[in-house]
């Protein structure tokens, strides 16, 4: 098990290194540089040849684009991400590090509340296929999956924040937050996630239960399932036991796709919101042409794509013992 | 008493769509701003929201609005405008140019301050401007300082400066922020400006407000700076929080999370006409700072001979086109200059809405209709290709209208809504220029100086004047514009200037959008002029019994 984690842990090196040279060649690719996205859209009487220039060759951009990419791999080697070419030059470890708690926090909860509510509501509709509860179910799933979350977001934030008053509409903290009580202060940050977890639960509640929905309906179809019934096992230990922990198994390999994704932020909610997190940061530096934070975005964000996928491989074996003793008996 | 008020301010109001007088009523009582019948009183938070986060707290090396807006409260100028655009003193005391405009005296005020309790003194001056010409230095202003042969600080009080010619913008140079030399020498000299401490925290001006906390992607908070020179600010503390999205701020305006933001035509005029709404916040409304236009790449025979552009100026309804992309809610461009600014004239040729007109002058160059109503000339049909950026939704609708007022002449025009970056690499900034039309915008500066853009010497691959336009007269008028320091003299230059454009139609100018503000009503002596709303920041005040935020 081990030796098969670490080996799959180092054919990801080249694949990582695959990725960022054809990321770090299709941005550069894109029309315009971030010197010239600088100076104020750059239909500006102010832009001056000559800074840009000089900015050019601070950033290294005046080289051919293999010396670049040659460059920012080595430095990548010695972990340095490098500065924002950003107006602001800071370190991009540190603008990554200021955003992504958020982002983590965000989607880690809404993750855990899908999964919560998911399993569940699949599991129900399953084993009650076609009934009330069923229905209703599709409906909402439906909805769920039709619904753009950005009129989702600005009708909730219309109801709770304008009309009834009852949660912040945006940003993470009340203005006052500095002069709460700890326990105010706590539910004030609280309130603040309720209508963006809120949001994104509803989009992904309903993928989610639908797979689970699915995977259950296959499994309660199978032999074994009818063999335990046979045997005069209780439904609730057929399903609970026997059923649920294989009809788990595609539900974690979505859940390891979903991963980097828990990193990467979602751009429309955090606009919305006005929440500082990791997806606003790409935009921004995608539209500045700020291609050390991009990069470095790219290489956090495919890092932990390729860990959890291997983190899923390994988790099957855990979760389904026939791969487990399989491998051992190929060996 | 309001009706007559509103009849003047309607008769002073230029050509051009006027709102109505119900808004206007919405404004508080125009001299005061609303200041009558409460006392001025210290305290309370202004929220406000910025669209864009801010990239740091020294604006002379940042290019962005929002850096710009949270540094004016940081840092001075030497010199500012007033309401009516026109110069006042910030950090200097006076000043005084020779006759032969090439040397300017300049006092300083004697009792500013640096935030971290240092003196201000002509040094810094010296040190602000030695770090604008250094070419280490990361600045979009540095083309402005160009002009200035020496500086030489007198005593601390007095400063000298020399021209190495008559240079129209030798003021305006100097409304550029000043930077404290004791806590930044060591970062200016090695161009490293950017990542000094203070551009990040703690920055150290001489400006009304202080620095408190600034939290990345969330919110900016300054607060008073108690030993302003000119005067503690009675507001205590303005906020700046970031809030990516319009429709967001748009809601915490209703939901009085924030206290001041701009609005778009639509919510202006339909969205915020309740009771509610009107009695929390007031309205504001005035000619905003850029114009947008339909330019010709003239270097296309079919567009040189301008008759045809003042065809098609002929047939462009211009009120329509306001009241159809804005609502009303913008002003006739009829050059480029600003209505209300010192160098505009309104004694200018105006082209109004005249299909017959425009067809007869459209005969004249030798287009004539065939069969289909197309337009013709040696076999060629009249057809273009009107390009625009993406993500703006009123420059597309413009381009819609502009293509069925065309079409109706029988000039068929196809529209291409194109990326910004990618129209400007490679289609406008190309050297063989690859566009027919375009809808742009031009932002007007405070200067009437529009050298880059009219002058027949910058239609080089990287310059602004990409629509090829050359004229001996404008490129005359431009050099004695900029060439002198007396306001009177160049006025004569930009009037005829305006005068030859308008002839001549190389772009047909549209409109100026209104900048559409609001600011919640508990914040008092706010008075629209010419200036916008900001001019006299540090005298709003709210009065103690309508404060909202007490926690200081």
């Amino acid at each position: 098990m081990l030796g098969y984690a670490l080996r799959r842990l180092l054919l990801a090196l080249p694949l990582l290194v695959g990725i960022t040279f054809i990321s770090f060649v299709v941005i550069h690719l894109a029309p315009g540089e971030p010197t010239e996205m600088q100076d104020g859209g750059d239909l500006s009487t102010r832009s001056d040849k000559q800074m840009r220039e000089r900015l050019r060759e601070e950033y290294g951009l005046d080289k051919p684009l293999p010396v670049q990419y040659w460059n920012w791999l080595t430095r990548l080697s010695r972990l340095d991400f490098g500065k924002s070419f950003g107006p602001d030059a800071r370190p991009v470890l540190e603008k990554i590090g200021q955003r992504l708690p958020v982002t983590l926090l965000l989607n880690v909860v809404e993750m855990l509340i899908i999964i919560v509510l998911a399993v569940p509501i699949g599991v129900l509709s399953a084993t009650r296929q076609y009934s009330t509860f069923d229905k209703v179910t599709t409906v909402f799933v439906f909805v769920g999956f039709a619904t753009p979350d950005f009129w989702l977001a600005l009708l909730l934030m219309m109801l709770f924040g304008v009309q009834l008053g009852w949660l912040p509409i945006s940003g993470l903290r009340s203005l006052n937050w500095e002069y709460l009580p700890f326990l105010r202060q706590q539910w004030d940050f609280l309130s603040h996630l309720i209508l963006p977890i809120g949001v994104a639960t509803f989009g992904g509640l309903a993928g989610f239960s639908r797979y689970m929905r699915q995977s259950m309906l296959e499994v309660v179809r199978q032999d074994y399932v009818q063999t335990a019934r046979a045997k005069g096992l209780a439904e609730g230990v057929v399903i609970g036991k026997h059923a649920l922990r294989n009809a788990l198994l595609p539900i974690v390999t979505i859940l390891g796709l979903s991963l980097p994704g828990l990193v990467g932020g979602s751009v429309i909610i955090e606009s919305i919101f006005a929440i500082p997190g990791m997806g606003q940061l790409m935009v921004q530096a995608v539209f500045e042409r700020d291609y050390p934070v991009i990069m470095g975005n790219l290489v956090v964000v495919s890092t932990l794509t390729l860990l959890a996928n291997l983190v899923a491989d390994v988790t099957y074996g855990l979760v389904d013992p026939r791969i487990r003793v399989g491998r051992r008996r190929g060996r | 008493m309001r009706r007559a008020a509103c009849r003047l301010a309607a008769a002073l109001v230029l050509a051009g769509a006027l709102g109505g007088c119900g808004q206007r009523a919405e404004a508080p009582a125009e001299a005061t701003g609303g200041a009558e019948g409460y006392t001025a009183a210290y305290g309370d938070t202004l929220i406000e929201a910025l669209t864009g986060n801010i990239s740091g707290l020294i604006p002379n090396v940042q290019s962005d609005s929002a850096s710009f807006d949270v540094g004016s409260l940081l840092y001075n100028g030497l010199v500012t405008r007033d309401k009516n655009l026109n110069f006042i003193g910030d950090l200097a005391e006076s000043w005084k140019f020779s006759k032969d405009c090439l040397d300017l005296a300049i006092k300083l005020k004697r009792n500013a301050k640096w935030h971290d309790g240092q003196p201000f003194t002509a040094d810094d001056v010296l040190f602000t401007y030695e770090t604008m010409i250094n070419p280490k230095t990361p600045t979009a202003y540095r083309e402005d300082f160009k002009a200035v042969a020496s500086v030489a600080a007198v005593d601390p009080y007095t400063l000298h400066v020399r021209y190495k010619a008559p240079y129209a913008k030798a003021l305006q140079t100097w409304e550029t922020w000043i930077l404290p030399r004791h806590v930044l020498e060591k970062y200016a000299v090695a161009g490293k400006l950017r990542d000094a401490p203070q551009n990040r925290t703690d920055p150290v001006g001489t400006g009304p407000y202080r620095f408190h906390e600034w939290r990345p992607g969330e919110k900016v908070v300054l607060v008073a700076n108690p030993e302003y020179f000119e005067g503690r600010p009675y507001l205590s503390r303005v906020v700046y929080r970031i809030i990516p999205s319009q429709a967001t701020i748009f809601l915490e305006l209703k939901a009085k999370g924030v206290d001041s933001a701009g609005l778009t035509a639509l919510q202006y005029q339909r969205q915020t006409d309740y009771p509610a709404f009107r009695k929390a916040y007031h309205k504001y409304r005035y000619p905003g700072n850029a114009y947008t236009y339909l330019g010709f790449n003239l270097k296309d025979p079919r567009f040189r001979d301008a008759r045809v552009r003042r065809a098609f100026a002929h047939a462009i309804n211009k009120k329509a086109l306001i009241d159809g992309v804005l609502l009303g809610l913008g002003r006739d461009a009829t050059g480029p200059y600003k209505p209300g600014t010192w160098a505009y004239t309104a004694k200018v040729k105006t082209y109004p809405y005249d299909m017959a007109r425009a067809r007869a002058l459209l005969a004249e160059v030798g287009w004539r209709p065939n069969a289909e109503g197309v337009l013709v000339k040696d076999g060629q049909p009249f057809k273009f290709e009107l390009m625009t950026n993406r993500g703006n939704d009123e420059r597309k609708k413009v381009a819609e209208i502009v293509q069925a007022a065309l079409q109706e002449l029988g000039v068929q025009v196809e529209i291409r809504v194109i990326e910004w970056a990618a129209l400007l690499k490679e289609y406008i900034k190309r050297p063989e220029r690859r566009f027919d039309a375009i809808v742009l915008g031009w932002g007007v500066g405070l200067d009437p100086d529009q050298y880059n853009i009219w002058h027949s010497s910058k239609t080089g691959a990287d310059e602004l004047n990409f629509i090829s336009y050359a004229n001996p007269e404008v490129d005359r008028l431009l050099e004695q514009g900029r060439s002198s320091c007396h306001q009177e003299e160049r006025t004569k230059h930009y009037r005829r200037l305006q005068e030859v454009l308008a002839e001549d139609q190389p772009i047909i100018f549209l409109y100026f959008r209104d900048a559409l503000p609001v600011v919640s009503s508990r914040v008092k002596r706010i008075v629209p002029a010419p200036a916008g709303i900001r001019y006299n920041f540090t005298e709003w005040f709210v009065p103690k019994q309508l404060q909202r935020y007490t926690a200081d």
